[in-house]
């Protein structure tokens, strides 16, 4: 269920000093130079950082006399500005400090030398972290970190304009912008229309700076009366005049567009009134109340083509997320909905009416009342306090109406009811409940009318406004979960008519002014239930929802369950000891598939396929696979003993729907059995049929353990094993070739567990996910799957494809290359021809969600265009063109999106990039702590989860951590030592992290290896290691618990894609590839074996599965292997599974190169 | 007409002591008596018929319907392996019905009667009474049976039998069409005499 309705953002918002751009919420390194950095300060969203600047004497050595004419001895980075630390103040009231100045030690990720000085010749100039013969000034960088703290109430926005400049009453205010193709995340567009006719644009509003700096006013060519931001570029627009104005030109580098068209209304005499935008989609509403459409609007031509008239007569229509819409009609009053918008039909088919209930029919009181103006420019139209709607959610877009200061406004909290079922993983929103119950039970008092105006000009009273939260609605389109329309649906909608003023009789509904549905994400074809009035059951209880009273229940019923349990007794219990008589054999399941021959030319061969399943006298059953097939006419097979089998892996692509089986034989060799099926459908049955009967062969059912070991392919599948108690066994560990690994629903690309059952993964969108408890999902349904806890998932990935571009004298650059040149629309690698037009999405069960649009975030920068530059293909490319550069490359991205269903929940609403739970140690056992839980958000802030637990694994919210740059990834080992990785490379060590402090209190340096950038950390009990860019794992070396930090880096190996270590020091690997006999694959799970107390960087590498494999987390697994036995079950195993190897043979198997085998 | 195993006891054996001890028989199929199913498609073809014949009456074949095939092949699957949350998982859909409604449209139901040549009774009946009263295993046998039910006053001489047990009858017909349903979703009542012993 979702925690959409409550989108809060637990963590701070974190505010940097330097630099102030406002694109990035953290700050970036300190590559000052090129960032340009505008001189008035103040202005930016977050000032806060001071830089002392001293010069050499001779007499002195550095001191803080400068030269008359040097800059300031603080100022801000440019010099130019005179910032002593205490001068710099927060910007406004709704701001705090986070913590104290201190000094940064870092330069552009490198430790500096103490006292984190940077050496120049001169002010201005480079600096450098050495000290040098010539080095006459030194300066350092002091940060202190702020935090926008007015989250969950009404936070006026401060104006320190000139007041002649300021605007005058807003009339209409619209929040939109936030998914502008490519621009920084979190960035949104605030406009408004002030009582004369003005348009205003806030500057800088984004997520970590919700208020913005300061209003711009826009000039038009005429008074302006509403207008309304969607959430991409379209901007309209309505004139007193009755015509509308369409702002073009808006775009990532200039959101606030380049000029005006007016388009005019569809009939002379009634002007346009109101107007509504959506993604592509217009709505407006002239001054008779019709209702118009406009046709042919997208990005291209936000104007649109013509006027279609709609059905119906409204006061007001809203269009929300997915271009859904929402009206107030004109006669009656009524809410209504436009059912049957697609994006391939964005008129829609029908108004239908929203039965909205009243406080008496709500199920959760106060949570979710919220009164909302009734505030448009329309003002004849809305009674004083007249009976509003809430929109509610707390999206950004929900408060694109806000109101403007003649209308009533908004008293109460936007906040979304805390859903009965969606508040599970989302603390925030239930506790911010909590909040106004006053508000809610005298709803008659609330008309305050402040006038949120900013400036010093209009002083509102304080009133306990609450929340407006800010976290982008972006994703919600993009996720639909499995009754997310209903619930958030009905929250939405969800009203307290607070109009006494004029009353209505008991039967009558309200008379609502108002509907925004920008909360509210509807997919279309989605089936929503707020069109009849509920009996109150929904369909999962129906069944004991027969009107019969207790009394009757109980004579009954008792009566039928005592029988039974009778007859039960009488019939079975006497005949116990009778056998079971069941069949020995059953013929399962034939068909025919598909078969990836053994031999060359390998090719697809047809098969006859039979899986033939027995029972034996145990009850125990076993079942074996059978491939037929024909090689010269002659009739062959293969079998496969699916007791043996350790994985079954799909493989989708574009063109088959193919899974791989493997034994531990067939993962030496590094050739699976291979088979593929005619349709989806038939494959998934296999793959269910197949998984079962392995699952059953191995008495392997219902959810995972605890300690279970998770793994990720680089399809995004999720599988799990189940950690033998010899698998860490020192002396003889479980050759991990024989792992068992079964699929769990759902589609991830990071999981990360703990011993104690929690269990949290990232999808490829970013999205974090907790474990329910459930298993199955996905394919695997029926009896493979838990009847509960599984939940509809959904993910998000791009597919790039790169446009190259070769530069000749004549035209200049041109999609003409030279004959020997890549494709002219390439892949990555330009080996690949990929136009626009001929790329599919990745498999089958992938679709489209967008359009193809310029990926300006590649690495090494683009130009406005997103054009990167080099000498040659392929070359190293950089985002400016020089007189070297003879190509041109730029990288475009479509998003597909994928919907499966599995055992997770979504853990709104912060996006993650990494993610690290607590490893247990082993022997301490649930000792009442809460789970410790960090993790780095996807705009790479480190974070800490508070309130995990076995029983919340979702835990409550979310503590910000400062850094002074954005982090990569991060790990926390089980004495609470915490180990990041920046994404300039370098590693940091939190300092004091303990179940009192979790979030400990400093970050110390911890310089990378020579020459390498780190890209992964991963902590054990006490064993440090890390993962550079180029594939080499470290080992860090003299960790002590008195000095945590360590003292260098030791190589291990190299090869290696994702580390993982466990509670027990053990260090698992995905390698990037290894050479079967068969075959190669290319990342393998991969165990480190003779790791020893005295050993820690261990011996060599044990292979398991591989071939795809991209994630693993052995973090739960702290399970040891029972000492004095361990010599013998080695033995017996391997003679109990009939391998061919006897002891001495399995440790021949584990090979002691020195490295994963490299090719 | 094939008749579940239970019922078989029930009808014909719930006297006899127990274990039962069945006959096995591998020649002189009763040709004229029982349908031959030929093989094991033919069983289960039978068994999806008398499921579709439920759902006709529940939902007017609503919710069969709009299963897939392998839906199907679940509920087979999972009564011939015995694997009731296969077969459960898949039956529970079934069991619904509309939350505006109270119960199902009507009630599969079959009444067999040793007394009778009729190989049973089988008649449309609504679970909720046209004042919304639910109706319940009395009304059902006054209506469509009377025979079976003693006279007010008179001595008992039947014994209403689903499952092995004696359900009141005052338990409501919705709840034992929903809970006491045999695999084929028909609710197999047998009225049996009263033993004298």
């Amino acid at each position: 269920m979702s925690s959409r309705p409550s989108r809060h953002r637990e963590a701070g918002q974190w505010a940097r000093a330097w630099p102030p751009l406002p694109a990035r919420p953290l700050g970036r390194p300190a590559g000052e130079g090129r960032l340009g950095f505008p001189a008035a300060e103040e202005q930016s969203p977050r000032p806060g950082r001071s830089a002392p600047a001293q010069r050499w004497n001779p007499v002195g050595g550095f001191c803080e006399k400068l030269l008359p004419s040097d800059r300031w001895p603080w100022s801000d980075v440019s010099g130019l500005q005179h910032r002593p630390l205490d001068g710099v103040a927060l910007p406004s009231l709704h701001w705090e400090w986070e913590s104290d100045w201190y000094v940064d030690e870092n330069f552009g990720g490198e430790p500096t030398e103490k006292g984190g000085w940077t050496y120049a010749i001169d002010f201005p100039a480079t600096y450098t972290r050495d000290k040098k013969w010539n080095s006459c000034v030194r300066r350092r960088r002091w940060i202190r970190y702020r935090r926008y703290k007015s989250r969950d109430s009404w936070a006026k926005i401060p104006s320190k304009d000139d007041p002649k400049q300021l605007p005058d009453p807003f009339n209409d205010l619209s929040v939109g912008g936030w998914e502008i193709t490519d621009e920084p995340v979190g960035r949104l567009s605030v406009w408004a229309v002030s009582l004369q006719g003005k348009v205003w644009y806030r500057e800088d509003v984004s997520h970590p700076n919700p208020e913005g700096s300061s209003w711009s006013l826009m000039d038009t060519p005429a008074e302006a009366a509403q207008i309304s931001c969607g959430p991409h570029d379209l901007l309209w627009v309505t004139l007193w005049e009755g015509q509308a104005l369409v702002r073009e030109g808006i775009s990532r580098n200039n959101p606030k567009g380049s000029s005006w068209s007016v388009v005019e209304p569809p009939t002379s005499e009634n002007g346009i009134m109101h107007v509504s935008v959506g993604v592509a989609v217009v709505w407006a509403i002239t001054k008779d109340r019709k209702v118009w459409f406009r046709r042919g609007v997208n990005s291209h031509n936000p104007c649109g083509t013509s006027w279609i008239e709609m059905v119906g007569e409204m006061t007001m229509v809203n269009v929300g997320l997915n271009d859904q819409v929402w009206g107030i009609s004109c006669d009656d009053r009524a809410m209504y909905f436009r059912q049957g918008v697609t994006p391939s039909e964005l008129s829609g088919k029908t108004w239908k009416a929203i039965v909205a209930g009243r406080e008496s029919d709500r199920s959760h009181s106060g949570s979710s009342l919220s009164l909302l103006s009734a505030g448009c420019f329309f003002g004849d139209e809305v009674r004083g306090s007249g009976e509003s709607c809430a929109p509610s959610d707390t999206d950004a877009s929900s408060d694109a109406e806000r109101p403007g200061p003649d209308q009533p406004v908004p008293a109460e909290s936007l906040d979304c009811p805390g859903d009965p079922k969606g508040s599970s993983a989302s603390g925030p929103g239930t506790s911010r409940t909590t909040e106004h119950p006053a508000e809610v039970a005298s709803p008659a008092t609330q008309t305050p009318r402040p006038e949120p105006r900013p400036g010093p000009a209009c002083t509102p009273a304080e009133v306990p406004w609450t929340n407006i939260d800010l976290k982008e609605p972006k994703k919600t389109p993009s996720h639909p979960l499995a009754g997310l329309p209903e619930t958030t649906g009905l929250s939405s909608l969800e009203v307290l008519p607070l109009g006494l003023e004029e009353p209505y009789g008991a039967d009558d509904h309200p008379l609502w002014a108002w509907v925004s549905g920008g909360g509210c994400a509807v997919e279309a074809h989605s089936v929503l239930k707020w069109f009849s009035v509920q009996l109150g059951l929904s369909p999962s209880v129906q069944t004991l929802s027969l009107s019969i009273t207790p009394a009757q229940t109980a004579a009954w019923r008792k009566q039928v369950f005592q029988q039974l349990t009778e007859r039960t007794k009488r019939e079975l219990e006497n005949f116990r000891h009778y056998e079971q008589a069941v069949e020995q054999s059953v013929w399962v399941k034939t068909g025919t598939l598909q078969w990836w021959c053994n031999w060359k030319p390998h090719k697809w061969v047809d098969v006859r396929v039979a899986l033939e399943q027995f029972t034996g006298h145990d009850g125990a059953r076993d079942s074996i696979l059978f491939i037929y097939y024909v090689v010269h006419e002659e009739k062959k097979y293969i079998h496969v003993f699916l007791n043996e089998v350790t994985a079954l892996v799909p493989v989708l692509n574009e063109a088959k729907h193919s899974f791989a089986l493997y034994t531990p034989e067939r993962t030496r060799q590094r050739w699976p059995v291979r088979l593929a099926a005619a349709t989806e459908q038939d494959m998934n049955d296999w793959l269910a049929l197949l998984s079962l009967s392995c699952c059953e062969s191995r008495k392997v059912h219902g959810r995972p353990s605890p300690q279970a070991i998770w793994s990720i392919t680089c399809k995004g599948d999720i599988f799990v094993s189940e950690p033998s108690p010899d698998l860490e066994d020192p002396a003889h560990p479980l050759p991990c070739d024989q792992m068992f690994w079964r699929q769990v629903g759902g589609h991830l690309r990071v999981v990360e567990a703990n011993s104690r059952g929690v269990v949290w993964g990232i999808g490829y969108d970013h999205t974090a996910w907790v474990y329910t408890g459930g298993y199955g999902g996905g394919c695997f349904q029926g009896l493979a799957s838990s009847s509960s806890n599984i939940y509809t998932q959904s993910d998000v990935k791009s597919v790039y494809i790169y446009e190259n571009q070769r530069w000749n004298p004549v035209t200049g650059y041109t999609s003409r290359g030279l004959p020997t040149d890549r494709y002219m629309w390439s892949d990555a690698t330009g080996l690949q021809e990929c136009t626009k037009a001929s790329t599919k999405p990745p498999s089958l069960q992938w679709s489209w969600v967008s359009d193809w649009s310029i990926d300006f975030s590649v690495p090494g920068g683009t130009d406005q265009e997103g054009w990167q530059y080099a000498s040659d293909f392929p070359a190293s490319y950089h985002g400016y063109k020089t007189m070297k550069d003879f190509v041109r490359r730029r990288c475009w991205a479509r998003k597909c999106k994928l919907v499966t269903s599995g055992p997770w929940l979504e853990v709104a609403p912060i996006a993650l990039g990494d993610v690290s739970i607590i490893p247990e140690s082993p022997g301490a056992s649930g000792n009442g702590h809460s789970v410790a839980l960090w993790a780095v958000s996807d705009k790479g802030d480190v974070l800490c989860r508070l309130g995990v637990s076995e029983l919340n694994p979702a835990g409550s919210s979310w503590l910000h951590v400062g850094t002074d740059q954005p982090f990569a990834s991060i790990s926390i080992g089980a004495c609470y030592q915490v180990w990041a990785v920046a994404r300039d490379g370098s590693a940091f060590y939190r300092g004091s992290v303990s179940p009192s402090q979790p979030a400990g209190d400093c970050w110390y340096h911890i310089p990378s290896p020579p020459k390498q950038r780190l890209k992964q950390v991963s902590v054990g009990q006490t064993a440090v290691y890390a993962l550079d860019e180029n594939g080499n794992l470290w080992y860090r070396q003299g960790v002590t618990p008195s000095y945590p930090q360590g003292s260098s880096w030791e190589h291990v190996s190299n090869n290696v894609r994702r580390v993982s270590v466990g509670p027990l020091d053990q260090v698992w690997v995905i390698a990037n590839k290894v050479q079967g006999s068969h075959s190669l694959s290319r990342g393998t799970v991969c165990h480190r074996t003779g790791v020893q107390p005295h050993e820690p960087k261990g011996q060599g590498w044990d292979y398991g599965i591989g071939g795809g494999w991209d994630h693993i987390s052995i973090r739960a697994n702290a399970t040891r292997a029972p000492r004095s036995a361990s010599q013998e079950t080695a033995g017996e195993r391997s003679g109990e599974q009939g391998l061919p190897s006897g002891p001495a043979q399995v440790a021949g198997a584990l090979q002691e190169s020195l490295g994963p085998v490299c090719c | 007409m094939h008749y579940p195993i239970g019922l078989l006891f029930d009808l014909l054996a719930s006297s006899s002591a127990l274990p039962w001890n069945i006959t096995v028989h591998f020649k002189s199929f009763p040709e004229k008596d029982l349908l031959h199913c030929p093989s094991k498609d033919a069983v289960e073809a039978h068994f999806m018929s008398c499921v579709k014949e439920a759902d006709a009456l529940k939902h007017k074949s609503q919710v069969i319907n709009e299963m897939q095939k392998k839906d199907h092949k679940q509920l087979w699957m999972g009564l011939q392996n015995d694997r009731f949350d296969q077969f459960w998982a898949i039956n529970r859909k079934l069991m619904e019905y509309p939350a505006e409604e109270n119960g199902f449209r009507y009630i599969p139901f079959r009444i067999y009667q040793t007394t009778t040549e009729r190989p049973f009774i089988q008649k449309l009946f609504r679970p909720v009474a046209a004042d919304g009263q639910l109706h319940t295993l009395g009304d059902l046998l006054r209506e469509v049976c009377p025979s079976a039910l003693a006279p007010e006053d008179g001595e008992k001489k039947n014994q209403v039998m689903i499952h092995g047990i004696e359900p009141m009858l005052e338990t409501p017909l919705q709840w034992l069409s929903e809970h006491l349903s045999y695999p084929d979703n028909f609710l197999h009542i047998s009225i049996i005499p009263q033993p004298t012993d």
